[in-house]
């Protein structure tokens, strides 16, 4: 008898994803997935997807339970009422939210639906082949270190019992040359089309925590989007002040700096790093920039003839996102437009004010489909 | 599912099961024929999921059972051991990976559910051949869903799921009334007295509201009230009442029927659970586990009716109840005689040696609920052997806390919680409110509050059943509340006279 069972867990999670696409909004903004990020998989709280009835508050009902202690002592923290027989007895599970698994590429895909973004034309040679070495075959010779001792044994055994060799009371195995199997591998090509996604952020003390949280956020959906896009995706975090330079994943997002700041330190280091490890023929160069608009002023004209001559003719994107601070937003963000134009072919910029913008400024960001 | 269906158990276990329901039948347990299917992990999830029934209608929360138990099982958090289904015969599913010692304990204990099933009272009414029930209410529900969509249908259960528990739990035993839902039958329209037109402000002269009433008695002798007494039948009331197309009657009916089918065993978890127990138990230990086993039987005993962070086993409960119940008609400590006695000596060496307390647990087990069980037999002594306690909820803590441990309150306590199977208790008062065909719901309120977000979306469930306005009166902050929803927005309504005999 055919069970329907899977036909109900299909139903299960097309609603799972009509909710996700109802709230996506508040998930992109509220940046709740971050924490729940595996390495394909995010688990996302689906608020109350059951059956609502008319029940009992959590806060009011008491119970009964058992076991030592005294009067006054804790049995449970609030929200999580301890199931006293009542509760045992009606439906189980009747959390207010629970958790489910949607994987990045399919996150990426509502995302790319909600938002609207058009899908990437990967600029650069497209003919760019790999090749890779996959080990899926058996042959009868081969190096000793890759020798397969299973298949080894296994064909060793059945000569030895098809022979008569084997006897059960003296189990021994000895392989001959002919029964020695090993792996073997044949090249696969595949069009391998990289990207490499270049942050920037301004760490001077005008950022703050909550600025902070506000760029992890975006990155969160950029790297989620752009990871759709191409098949290998790498990404570089630059730190800036006065100074800059290249740090990891961590560091980027918890370092707190004094002192001034000075964008085109930044440049400068993203334009070696470029030159150095990314070259444009072969990459797709992502750059997105946040910072909250102040600079010193002397020094705006030497970051834009860096990022003119430098970064902008080799990038697929320079994305610029001034994310206003409790100091008030700087005035870079128009330097920058009056110096390259509104209309700037690989320029997108985006002023987020608080995290109700983050949504609209990823559509701004992605929305160009480069 | 017909049993040509089942894959037959291996040898040593089919003999396995001779053995046991044998020593079941010998004690005196008395059951529906039974029949026990192996499977794995995954099938055994996919059954419950389904509330026992593989051949339920397809409804996207058995998808969602599916996943969580699928999801507990793979992290090894939780794992079925059993599974058994009131019907006639009885099917009992044993999961596959469990070790033999399980697999005997799992039987012991399916044959104690069986007999309960059979023999409870609150099971009476219940249908035994729910298994063919469910594969026709599936065949029903798909054909609607063939006819008008999955998603509308669907949607439809969703709402009906919504008060699935607003039934009358008694009325299998009680006739209140005639509960045909044929539509139109029972359809009351009372006549509309005669108005004559005027202006809102000649009204009250036009139309004086002394004569009015006055011919609308003379109209209608008999005004009735639609329903005449509170109905806590809601679902039956929107049966008849509501304006529901023939597929949608249906549906609510399915939803309905399996309700009833599965408020008994609501009713008496900790009666059926414990008595279960105890058979497993008893077997286990005196007849059926090896020397070998016991210790690993014992393992698995206890953390079945072990009782953890202080919440309450119903396992445990139950089954240390009927051991008490047994040792106490057995040394006959009951009756006035030992209620008088206040002397702790005595009353611990009390025996009358009567031996009635293996005839004494077979009656309980036949007439009583969880509700009559605990209010019957939980006494003191038991309250302070097992260390039961009171706990409530402490607003500047935010923590549970426990409050007391004196008798009278812990039992009250059990007895709140298990009264309505823990729900609050709701009924339809007023089907015209407000003369505008709108739908009145009281909430009986005993000291425990609703929680409001999920009463407003129950609302707005209710309200694609009726279409109408529909309203819940309750109390909140110890006043007087009602909390409505028109189709657009929902309403709280503090302090204001809701009387709902107020018909204007």
């Amino acid at each position: 008898m055919p069970l329907d069972i899977e036909r109900d867990q299909r139903r299960f999670r097309e609603i799972v994803r009509g909710r996700l696409r109802k709230n996506l909004r508040k998930y992109v903004t509220q940046g709740e997935m971050m924490g729940r990020k595996g390495k394909d998989l995010v688990s996302i709280p689906i608020p109350s997807l059951d059956v609502p009835r008319f029940r009992f508050g959590d806060n009011g009902a008491g119970g009964v339970g058992t076991g030592d202690g005294e009067e006054g002592q804790p049995v449970g923290k609030g929200g999580q009422p301890q199931g006293g027989p009542g509760e045992a007895g009606s439906d189980p599970g009747s959390e207010h939210f629970m958790e489910v698994d949607v994987s990045l590429d399919e996150l990426a895909e509502i995302l790319g639906d909600e938002l609207e973004l058009p899908r990437i034309q990967p600029k650069g040679d497209a003919n760019l082949q790999d090749e890779k070495a996959k080990y899926d075959s058996i042959r009868s010779t081969g190096p000793e270190s890759l020798r397969h001792k299973k298949r080894t044994y296994l064909k060793a055994l059945k000569r030895q019992i098809s022979t008569g060799e084997y006897t059960a009371s003296d189990p021994r195995v000895v392989p001959i040359k002919s029964d020695k199997q090993y792996r073997s591998w044949s090249t696969v090509q595949h069009p391998e089309v990289n990207a490499v996604i270049i942050y920037v952020m301004d760490v001077s003390g005008s950022m703050t925590d909550d600025q902070k949280e506000i760029v992890r956020t975006e990155a969160f959906w950029i790297d989620t989007w752009l990871g759709s896009q191409y098949q290998g995706l790498e990404k570089r975090y630059i730190i800036h002040d006065a100074v800059a330079k290249e740090v990891d994943e961590h560091t980027f997002y918890h370092t707190r700096e004094s002192g001034g700041t000075r964008i085109s330190s930044a440049y400068k280091v993203c334009a070696d790093l470029i030159e150095k490890q990314f070259p444009p023929a072969d990459w797709n160069i992502y750059v997105f920039q946040f910072s909250d608009g102040d600079n010193w002023g002397e020094d705006n004209e030497k970051a834009f003839s860096q990022l003119g001559e430098r970064i902008l003719p080799h990038v697929n994107l320079y994305a610029y996102g001034q994310v206003e601070s409790p100091y008030g937003s700087g005035e870079f963000l128009g330097r920058l437009k009056s110096r390259f134009g509104e209309n700037h072919e690989a320029i997108v910029t985006s002023e987020i004010e608080d995290k109700d913008a983050i949504y609209e400024s990823i559509k701004t960001f992605l929305g160009k489909g480069k | 599912m017909p049993i040509s269906e089942l894959a037959p158990l291996p040898v040593e276990l089919q003999e396995w099961q001779e053995k046991i329901e044998k020593l079941a039948a010998g004690h005196g347990l008395d059951f529906f024929p039974t029949i026990f299917e192996m499977v794995p992990a995954d099938r055994l999830n996919e059954i419950a999921a389904k509330g026992g029934f593989p051949v339920r209608y397809p409804h996207w929360r058995f998808g969602m059972e599916y996943e969580k138990l699928g999801k507990g099982y793979h992290y090894g958090l939780q794992k079925i051991y059993e599974l058994v289904i009131n019907n006639d015969p009885c099917y009992a599913y044993l999961m596959a990976s469990n070790e033999m010692v399980d697999q005997k304990l799992v039987m012991a204990h399916v044959y104690g559910h069986c007999d309960f099933f059979k023999c409870n009272a609150w099971f009476g009414h219940t249908n035994r051949k729910m298994m063919d029930q469910m594969a026709n209410h599936g065949a029903r529900i798909r054909r609607y869903m063939d006819e008008v969509g999955v998603e509308p249908v669907e949607e439809f259960i969703d709402a009906c799921l919504s008060i699935e528990d607003l039934i009358d739990i008694h009325s299998p035993f009680i006739k209140r009334r005639a509960d045909k839902h044929d539509n139109g039958e029972n359809k009351h329209s009372p006549p509309k007295p005669a108005r004559f037109d005027s202006k809102e402000y000649l009204d009250p002269f036009v139309n004086p509201k002394a004569e009015y009433k006055r011919n609308n008695a003379e109209d209608n002798p008999q005004p009735q009230r639609l329903p005449e007494r509170p109905e806590r039948d809601v679902m039956l009331f929107l049966l008849e009442q509501a304006p529901l197309n023939a597929w949608q009657a249906d549906v609510l009916s399915i939803i309905r029927d399996e309700a009833y089918y599965f408020a008994p065993q609501g009713q008496t978890k900790i009666m059926n659970e414990g008595w279960a127990s105890y058979w497993h138990s008893k077997m286990m230990t005196t007849q059926i586990a090896s020397a070998a086993e016991i210790v690993q039987f014992a393992d698995h005993h206890s953390g079945t009716v072990a009782s953890s962070g202080g919440s309450l086993n119903p396992y445990k409960l139950g089954i240390e109840l009927f051991r008490d119940i047994e040792d106490r008609w057995n040394r006959g400590a009951y009756g006035k005689e030992y209620e008088d006695c206040d002397d702790y000596a005595e009353r611990q060496d009390w025996d009358r040696e009567l031996g009635e307390g293996r005839d004494k647990i077979f009656e309980v087990r036949r007439v009583h609920n969880d509700l009559t069980f605990i209010d019957s037999f939980l006494t003191l002594d038991f309250v302070r052997q097992h260390k039961l306690f009171k706990f409530g909820y402490n607003p500047g803590t935010e923590y549970y806390e426990i409050e007391t441990r004196a008798f009278p309150q812990v039992k009250q306590q059990l007895l709140a919680n298990l009264t309505n199977l823990g729900r609050p208790q709701i009924a339809v008062v007023d089907g015209n409110y407000k003369n505008r065909g709108e739908l009145y719901l009281e909430h009986e309120y005993t000291g425990v509050e609703l929680q409001t977000n999920y009463a407003q979306d129950t609302l707005r469930n209710l309200h694609r059943l009726w279409t109408r306005p529909v309203h819940i009166a309750t109390i909140l902050d110890e006043t007087q509340t009602v909390i409505s929803f028109d189709g657009g927005e929902v309403s709280v309504d503090q302090g204001d006279d809701v009387d709902p005999d107020d018909d204007d």
